[in-house]
């Protein structure tokens, strides 16, 4: 498919890989012909009829989205007898459509308003009765107009080829037709609203989003999803400091446009009544309001009183806060503090993986691989359910590249439908499923081979030693739970480790060894909760927490600080790939602070040194200090006023003002 | 037995059978020479099969008029996939009711027109797919299956020959768009009965994907007799360009509607008036539609001309599936015109925004148009509405609305005229609906 194929279109010459479709030949050259049904990546359908083009010596006009480049092809695309084609398409779609763009969510968004004002007719002439259909609510979460409804039936396919869910089809005839759920009328699915995204037309909406706000009212924040460990961009809508809604149209992370229903919808946690707004501190029985100052005096007299009574002084760190807040807090505890005791509610084995491959460079895989190599083996996870992302990269990866697929797991997942082999084991013999695929697995050229908490410890090094023995090319995801589990690790919130996986003078406890220590004299608890299901030994131990809510942690604590959320601060967040994206702000809460911030004021109570204190400076400082995985991924382009990486070089307007770089400007 | 009395100035290659005593069994189809065509067939090469279909000059009678020894031809050689043949006896374009008689009275015919097909191009399943208000007819073609697997026409290694094949029915469900050759096969393998993109066509890519001959049921079933006599002998009955005969489906206002079979390029007029009879009650001819609803109308003045798929190209209009309808002249065509749209608009499968909206608005239009809700203004735009979808829709259901309404309207503009601004229908005091 490597051989270029030269066509003109609209009288240019163009270059395109054999196999490419006209449509994106165009779109590659700066073209735009517009379509409602073809999209990339889905099953081809031809379906909708608006990208119609004139082909030289074709007697009828032809579908640009069906047709592949052929040697010397001629293509127009902007002739009166295409515009006339487009018309006459967008006339007849609109003819049963209820125009009601006023009150659509869509509005100001909708591909089919755009296309309209671009290539549409300007008057309707359809006097009939316009098909009239109520709107049906599918589940908690999607809700379906029909009338809106255009049938591009890329709801349809996103669900089938994309999530792998089929819950979508379709059901009666010509203008009758309808999208409909598969299972009765209601949606049994992963509610991830990928089909309320991909919707080119108001037709499907969210319970969430539906006659809340308009996208032209809203700001639009791209910052890492809060949830799972897969590191999706989300660009939040955010509304007089409420977020409305998650998507990510732009495709500007390394997700593409995928998000999970957690991504999409799951942030209105901020806004939780429940939500901790206020410092607490124990008095008598229970937690009372107090103000910040009182609060953190009240913390670093109950560390000072534990140093002095000489008891150790546990630390657990969070999945959730940033790598500089990760970074300064085992800072804080070892130089500031003393103490070794620092941990976090581990979710996989890191370490380990990073020990077993003893430094050898490319043998981590990032969330691109999965979507590339030829092979990927699955171990001990449910990966659709856990890590939505990866699952739909390898499903996308199968479907695109037919990539073969191992899976080894206790129970059924859904890789299992296209799966090569999939192999069931009880829990805690994963790796005795992976040797029983060795035979298959050295068939492949290269591999990626992803494993969750059930490999763990020596394990990990067997499991590498096995893939080792292939002889191919292997490259390892851990994966681990929360959008920053892989930054805890990587910043040395670790017992026996450092920043960087560098070991540490002395090992200290870890956090089961913590919570039973009946000697403990005070517990620093970073957005965690540890005594969800267990206890704290030491019952006079003084315990402070730094929440979003009143967890069963903070419940216990002598005071309670309230945190700022990943969406009202900086900072950067891991993925499980060891991918490292920045979290940008998206909104303040009243009464809460970044744990940054919250460290940097205990620290100064404390009298100990603290410096930096904005997150791009703590980066500076990680950078230098901790080498591998975590150095060296986030680096600015140094875009100026004029200059914007490789769109820059395709703005007309940025290449034609005169301040362009090597102009006039200086500023 | 027989829907209408033959008529004296028929041919009768396909139909010779049709109301033989004893019916259409296995015994009787034997005793007239049934399977000679597939022994002859066990002595050539399958490119020698394909040669004498080729000779025939025998033109798809599906509608599309393809040549049927070119089809054949397509299938790749020596791909390692499966082929298949597949029956499109899913008959459904309203004026065209031959495949019904063809497989009534003579199924064996078509299942040896399907196992020469098989030979030619060495598949080893085929099926028919019949439309679903066929049920009884499945129920005959099954019977004709079981009596050749017990004979040894069907089944494994067919009259020693060491050939394996088998034929299955399989029932449609009542759409018309599964007649299209790639939406048939979706239906066949149990999917939604849209069309496919092509190409690729079903000759490479058919059937679960696999190379598939697909031809409709009269195509099959003038197998036997093209390889029995020979291509030439069938090529020779019709016109240069179009061989053999066609069962022709008179209905409408004619005193002898049926079906009848005739040479390629016999007169319409002759049709009309010697075989079926004259127009009923002594009525003039109005229009007729030649080759089933989808095929633009013929004035009277227009129908002195030959029945042959190049001539009905030339004269505007289509051969077809050769479902002759005529119409009388105290017909109203704006009644004619809605029913026809309305058939499509039920019709369309959804699938494209030209023919989903396009046949639904023109139903729309021209049903209010009929009821004496004409406006200025409607004729021109049901012409523009129809023009917009003419050679725009993903299958060529959208042609089929598009070209009878365009037709229609050009022709027969002062009728609908009438029809404009609260005038009265030329024919009808009140107008009568256009379900019947």
């Amino acid at each position: 498919m490597s051989s270029l194929v030269k066509l003109t279109i609209d009288g240019r010459p163009v270059e395109a890989p054999a196999g490419t479709l006209v449509i994106e030949a165009a779109r590659g050259v700066g073209i735009e012909i517009p379509g409602f049904c073809y999209y990339p990546g889905l099953a081809l359908q031809g379906a909708c009829r608006l990208c119609l083009v004139e082909v030289e010596r074709a007697p009828r006009l032809q579908t640009s989205c069906t047709l592949p480049v052929a040697e010397g092809m001629v293509v127009r695309t902007a002739t009166e007898k295409v515009r006339q084609a487009r018309r006459a398409v967008l006339e007849l779609l609109l003819t049963n459509h209820p125009l009601d763009c006023p009150v659509c969510d869509k509005g100001g968004e909708c591909e089919l308003q755009d296309t309209t004002f671009a290539h549409g007719p300007g008057l309707g002439r359809f006097s009939e009765m316009k098909r009239h259909v109520d709107e049906r609510r599918w589940s908690e979460v999607v809700y379906y107009d029909r009338p809106r409804c255009i049938l591009c039936f890329r709801c349809v396919r996103i669900c089938d080829q994309g999530m792998g869910v089929r819950a979508l089809g379709i059901v009666d005839r010509g203008g009758h037709s309808e999208i409909a759920p598969n299972r009765g009328d209601r949606l049994e699915c992963d509610e991830c609203g990928m089909c309320i995204d991909i919707c080119p037309v108001g037709a499907l909406t969210s319970r969430m989003y539906r006659y809340q706000t308009r996208p032209w009212e809203m700001r639009h924040v791209g910052t890492i999803c809060a949830h799972c460990g897969d590191g999706c961009t989300t660009t939040l809508g955010v509304y007089h400091n409420q977020i409305m809604r998650g998507n990510n149209r732009d495709r500007s992370g390394l997700n593409g446009e995928f998000l999970c229903l957690k991504g999409r919808y799951a942030a209105d946690f901020v806004d939780h009544p429940a939500r901790l707004t206020s410092p607490l501190l124990r008095a008598g029985g229970g937690l009372e309001p107090a103000t910040w100052a009182q609060a953190i005096a009240a913390v670093a007299a109950g560390l000072r009183a534990a140093q002095a009574r000489g008891a150790p002084i546990g630390i657990i760190g969070s999945n959730h806060t940033t790598n500089e807040e990760n970074y300064c807090l085992q800072k804080l505890a070892r130089e500031g503090l003393g103490t070794p005791h620092l941990d976090h509610h581990r979710t996989g084995d890191v370490a380990g993986l990073l020990r077993a491959l003893a430094g050898r460079s490319g043998a981590l895989a990032t969330v691109e691989d999965l979507y590339t190599s030829r092979a990927v083996l699955v171990v001990g996870r449910d990966l659709a359910q856990q890590h939505p992302l990866l699952s739909f990269r390898i499903r996308l990866n199968y479907h695109h590249h037919g990539a073969r697929v191992y899976v080894v797991t206790p129970g059924p997942v859904r890789e299992d439908r296209y799966a090569a082999r999939s192999v069931r084991v009880a829990p805690g013999h994963e790796l005795e499923g992976v040797e029983s695929l060795m035979h298959d697995l050295a068939g492949e050229q290269e591999l990626v081979v992803l494993f969750g908490d059930a490999i763990r410890g020596e394990a990990v090094a067997r499991l590498v030693a096995l893939c080792d023995s292939l002889g191919i090319q292997v490259k390892y995801v851990c994966l681990v739970d929360y959008s920053n589990s892989r930054g805890s690790s990587d910043m040395g919130l670790l017992p026996s480790l450092g920043p960087g996986y560098r070991s540490v003078a002395q090992a200290g406890m870890t956090l089961e060894e913590m919570l039973a220590c009946e000697d403990l004299g005070a517990l620093w608890v970073v957005g965690a909760n540890p005594l969800k299901e267990r206890r704290l030994a030491a019952r006079s131990a003084f315990v402070v927490v730094q929440e979003l809510f009143l967890t069963e942690t903070a419940q216990a604590a002598d005071v309670v600080l309230p945190a700022a959320s990943a969406y009202e601060k900086t900072g950067t967040v891991t993925n499980t790939c060891g991918q490292v994206q920045p979290l940008v702000r998206a909104l303040a809460k009243p009464g809460t602070k970044p744990d940054l911030e919250i460290f940097r004021l205990i620290a100064l109570e404390l009298g100990l040194d603290f410096e930096p204190t904005v997150p791009e400076a703590v980066w500076q400082g990680i950078a230098r200090a901790v080498p591998g995985p975590c150095a060296g991924t986030v680096r600015s382009a140094g875009d100026t006023l004029f200059i914007s990486g490789t769109l820059g070089r395709y703005s007309r307007t940025l290449q034609a003002v005169a301040e362009a770089p090597g102009g006039l400007y200086r500023g | 037995m027989l829907y209408n009395e033959p008529s004296p100035l028929e041919v009768k290659v396909l139909t010779r059978r049709f109301g033989l005593p004893g019916g259409p069994t296995l015994a009787t189809y034997l005793a007239t020479d049934g399977f000679a065509g597939f022994r002859k067939a066990l002595q050539l090469k399958p490119e020698e099969i394909i040669e004498q279909v080729k000779i025939s000059n025998l033109r798809g009678r599906g509608g599309a008029g393809f040549p049927m020894g070119l089809k054949w031809g397509f299938v790749p050689r020596g791909s390692d996939r499966p082929r298949y043949i597949v029956a499109n006896a899913d008959e459904g374009e309203p004026g065209t009711c031959k495949d019904r008689l063809l497989m009534e009275h003579d199924p064996h015919q078509l299942l040896e027109g399907m196992l020469i097909a098989a030979r030619a191009v060495d598949a080893r399943a085929g099926y028919i797919y019949v439309r679903g208000e066929y049920r009884y007819i499945i129920e005959i073609l099954d019977r004709a299956i079981e009596e050749c697997r017990a004979a040894g026409y069907l089944g494994r290694d067919i009259l020693g020959s060491g050939f394996d094949f088998e034929v299955y029915t399989h029932s449609g469900a009542g759409s018309y768009e599964c007649g299209e050759e790639s939406a048939l096969l979706e239906s066949l393998e149990g999917k939604r009965g849209v069309p496919r993109i092509r190409p690729p066509f079903p000759a490479v890519a058919g059937l679960y994907r696999c190379p598939t001959v697909l031809n409709n049921v009269e195509s099959y079933s003038a197998v036997p007799a093209i390889l029995r006599d020979g291509g030439a002998a069938f090529a020779a009955l019709g016109t240069p360009r179009d061989g053999g005969t066609r069962l022709f489906c008179v209905s409408g206002h004619v005193n002898r509607p049926g079906v009848y079979e005739l040479p390629v390029g016999f007169n319409l007029l002759r049709l009309l008036n010697e075989v079926a009879g004259g127009i009923r009650g002594g009525r003039k001819l109005k229009a007729v539609v030649p080759g089933g609803s989808s095929c633009p109308v013929l004035k009277a003045s227009e129908c002195d001309l030959s029945l042959d798929f190049d001539t009905l190209a030339k004269a505007g209009s289509m051969l077809g599936s050769a479902g002759v309808i005529v119409i009388d002249e105290d017909t109203c065509m704006a009644r004619v015109a809605a029913r026809v749209i309305r058939f499509y608009a039920h019709e369309s499968c959804g699938w494209c925004i030209p023919c989903r909206e396009g046949t639904a608005w023109l139903a729309k239009l021209l049903l209010r148009l009929h009821e004496g809700g004409g406006r200025r203004g409607d004729l021109d735009l049901a012409v523009e509405i129809a023009r917009n979808m003419l050679g725009r829709t993903f299958c060529p259901l959208g042609d089929a609305a598009a070209m009878p309404t365009i037709a229609f309207l050009e022709k027969f503009r002062d009728e609908f005229e009438a029809h404009l601004d609260g005038g009265q229908c030329l024919f009808e005091k009140q107008p009568a609906g256009v379900e019947a």
